[in-house]
């Protein structure tokens, strides 16, 4: 899906830009009986320092002037920019901004939703998806930190290895039943995309602000299975006298 | 007991930040929690999966800490070196230690069990915000070779206090990485200057992204996570991060078409980046102690 669709099988006639660009975009739109904040990636956006500030400012705004409102994170990105001016300025510092405007906006009893309807990778998505309350994905969208070429070529372990054994586990191949798998997505969407957003909205609200603040994902994962280790470490570290 | 931060292990760094004698570790490698999927790709393990925690005293008082392990994988984070980051937070909120200290060492995201990774550096991110907005203080300190890159360096943006030598590097994608895709025009890995103008102790304190900057010695960083406990705390609230909007936005009005630091500095009328480099830290924030104001928007 590309951001117009994605737009509009979300929220049909409902969806008013505040700005468009071809790699982000933000705005409001309704959504039953309320308004939500929208900020978004495009075109496999390359996340760079301006547009990691620029979405914070949008969180920072949404904070000041609309208290309580929902905000959702829709991404398609390949990743952080990968360029010398962006490192000099220190992206890392811009997008870990994002990532605590996010923190502040749930501190604040805004809920916050992700979904990933493109493709989703490292940098572009930690500091926004990944820092939501619940966090999608489209069935057809993709999520990864690297493709299993390149991951051979850098851990020099053969590549027909490595498609084997990502048949057995879902830790380090691309995909996002490996994500959903591992108890970071809380699902993934198919059929009427406006239905799932509405009622997973509902659910987040009809939740304490305490049971939000909890972050589930490892305890989720240990259940799917996906992260059994995470689990026993946890309970080991978190018994220790 | 080694000197040098630099050429410490993870251990050795613990034992010599903290109060001689304190550290209690959580997990140690006779406990053998290592990765499960190393095995299963026939890779090597280690028996603390390159972190080591524990339980420790900085000047008396009571601190969770953290050190990285930059000799095993350079320091990158699979499924279980984050979550015994993670588990080390969640025992923070329930014990209110009067800081927690994280001795970075990273290349980022380990890319054998990548997926687990990226989501524990997410899991961090979220439980190091959410800990401070419950009161913790965490003091980031980074001086290893291996630097602090990727998923790492973005924790290290969320802490408190930053505490940096020269010799230490903080960024999001290595030089490495710029070079093999945009070609060694935009980014010359090799250029050692350069890469410590981009992503260096200094650069980054005159920057404003770290708070402290030291010279390479395991007592100066003691000495500087002493003080960032008893004057460092900074509120997880709107203000502070208006503030920092306020600073990362007037540093891209201001710099935003600079390319390396040389450029930064003389705008700023410092002196050579040659002169700069050879200046020993306490010189250095001496010589950029009003230009330093400038770049952060301080009166």
């Amino acid at each position: 899906m590309n951001r117009d669709q994605v737009l509009n099988a979300l929220f049909a006639t409902g969806w008013k830009a505040e700005h468009q660009e071809a790699d982000h975009f933000y705005g409001r739109a309704t959504l039953g009986n309320q308004e939500v904040t929208v900020i978004g990636t495009s075109e496999r956006a390359e996340v760079g320092a301006d547009m990691a500030l620029t979405m914070a400012r949008v969180v920072i705004q949404t904070i000041k002037e609309r208290s309580g409102e929902p905000i959702v994170f829709l991404l398609d990105t390949q990743g952080q920019r990968l360029r010398r001016r962006d490192e000099l300025m220190g992206l890392n510092g811009y997008m870990a901004h994002l990532a605590k405007a996010v923190e502040l906006a749930r501190q604040r009893g805004h809920v916050i939703l992700s979904v990933v309807y493109g493709e989703a990778v490292s940098g572009g998505y930690i500091s926004t998806g990944m820092m939501a309350d619940a966090c999608y994905a489209l069935a057809d969208a993709e999520i990864k930190v690297m493709n299993l070429p390149a991951m051979s070529r850098i851990t020099k372990i053969p590549l027909d290895h490595l498609q084997e054994l990502a048949k057995q586990s879902p830790v380090f191949s691309p995909g996002v039943e490996n994500y959903l798998r591992m108890g970071h997505l809380d699902a993934v969407w198919q059929g009427d995309y406006a239905a799932s957003l509405a009622k997973a909205i509902t659910d987040l609200q009809a939740r304490s602000k305490a049971e939000i603040s909890v972050d589930s994902r490892i305890a989720r994962g240990v259940e799917r299975g996906g992260r059994k280790a995470a689990g026993v470490v946890i309970d080991r570290v978190l018994g220790h006298a | 007991m080694a000197n040098s931060f630099l050429e410490a292990s993870a251990r050795e760094r613990v034992q010599g930040v903290c109060d001689a004698g304190s550290f209690q570790e959580i997990l140690k490698p006779s406990d053998r929690i290592s990765s499960p999927h190393m095995a299963l790709l026939e890779q090597p393990v280690a028996f603390d999966d390159g972190v080591v925690i524990g339980r420790a005293a900085l000047g008396g008082a009571p601190v969770l800490v953290a050190a990285q392990e930059g000799e095993f994988l350079g320091g990158a984070i699979g499924e279980v070196h984050g979550a015994k980051i993670t588990a080390l937070i969640a025992k923070a909120v329930q014990e209110k230690p009067r800081a927690v200290l994280l001795i970075f060492e990273s290349g980022g995201v380990r890319l054998h069990e990548a997926n687990a990774g990226l989501i524990a550096v997410s899991e961090i991110m979220r439980a190091v915000c959410s800990a401070r907005a419950q009161g913790v203080q965490f003091i980031g300190l980074i001086g290893g070779s291996a630097g602090c890159f990727g998923g790492t360096g973005l924790i290290a943006r969320c802490c408190d206090v930053l505490v940096m030598s020269e010799e230490g590097r903080l960024a999001m994608s290595g030089p490495e990485v710029i070079e093999t895709v945009y070609g060694v025009e935009e980014f010359d890995s090799r250029d050692r200057a350069l890469v410590w103008r981009v992503s260096g102790g200094k650069h980054r304190y005159v920057m404003g992204d770290i708070q402290a900057l030291v010279a390479d010695e395991i007592k100066a960083f003691r000495d500087a996570a002493i003080e960032a406990m008893n004057t460092g705390k900074v509120d997880f609230d709107l203000q502070s991060i208006e503030a920092e909007h306020a600073l990362l936005t007037q540093r891209l009005e201001q710099f935003g078409d600079c390319r390396d630091a040389r450029e930064i500095w003389q705008r700023l009328g410092l002196p050579s980046a040659e002169e700069l480099a050879l200046m020993p830290a306490d010189e250095f924030v001496n010589a950029t102690a009003s230009a330093r104001n400038v770049a952060r928007g301080v009166q």
